[in-house]
């Protein structure tokens, strides 16, 4: 049941991934994109991390993908026009590399995490059940991985400057 | 388990990614490209952390905000890059190689 549910969540991703790569509207395009990031979601929920999901609707599906729209359209680049997709070389070309790196992420993926470091199932949730949802991100965010939190932090600031800076005409 | 789905599904969105980034002239649509394949890394890190501990998805938390920096700037850069040349494609930026 619940493999079932993940490949029917899976084959949506991958085929409005396909649609998205292939639209020759930026609009349809990111609109398409955002059916991949929502069926992403359903899939982190079957996956047992349902914190996650909700950070992928709210940020990805909502404010990143908002702000795409948002260029697209002050750019007004949703008017037909010609298409930015390239020749039959480059759909060659494309094919042929994809295909490879398509072929050496799946040899990598035959290779399992080795049994000593794996923890036993369920452990990941009867500890959801014992912190809470939040609590089991929240708990080792702001321990173990304090320090690559704050760095995060700083980058985010960084990157609103940057921002700011870039694309303001005069400052 | 789905792990093995898990992993399957993310090689092929990860490779549609690559094969959009390389098919496309249009800057906005290749960086809803590398968005994908971002994506895809995250899945692959929360299907893993299901039995290697939540480490993994602490690192999708830092990834997103990785992410919502590189979108913030990338499109600020193409905005500036927009008023220069009137057009986002990447055929027209070859200041460099002239």
């Amino acid at each position: 049941m619940l493999l079932t549910f993940f490949w029917i969540f899976g084959v949506i991703a991958m085929g409005s991934a396909l649609l998205c790569i292939t639209r020759k509207n930026p609009v349809a395009s990111a609109l398409w994109l955002v059916v991949t990031l929502f069926a992403l979601a359903a899939m982190f929920v079957l996956l047992d991390a349902q914190f996650i999901a909700v950070l992928q609707v709210l940020v990805y599906a909502g404010a990143i993908m908002v702000l795409f729209l948002f260029v697209i359209m002050l750019l007004n680049l949703g008017r037909p026009g010609p298409s930015d997709i390239k020749g039959p070389a480059g759909l060659a070309i494309a094919a042929v590399l994809a295909g490879l790196l398509l072929l050496q992420l799946r040899v990598l993926g035959q290779a399992p995490p080795p049994d000593a470091i794996q923890l036993p199932a369920g452990t990941v949730a009867e500890m959801q059940v014992r912190q809470g949802m939040v609590g089991a991100v929240a708990n080792p965010l702001f321990e173990a991985y304090l320090i690559p939190f704050e760095i995060a932090s700083l980058l985010l600031l960084a990157a609103i400057v940057g921002a700011v800076v870039l694309a303001k005409r005069k400052l | 388990m789905l792990l093995s789905p898990a992993l399957a599904i993310s090689a092929v969105l990860f490779t549609l990614g690559v094969a959009g980034v390389l098919l496309r002239r249009n800057a906005i649509v290749i960086f809803m490209c590398v968005e994908l394949m971002l994506n895809a890394v995250n899945l692959t890190f929360v299907a893993l952390a299901q039995r290697l501990g939540m480490g993994g998805q602490i690192f999708v938390f830092l990834v997103m905000a990785v992410a919502a920096a590189e979108a913030g700037v990338g499109l600020a850069i193409i905005l500036a890059v927009f008023r220069h040349k009137q057009s986002v494609s990447l055929q027209n930026m070859n200041l460099l190689k002239d």
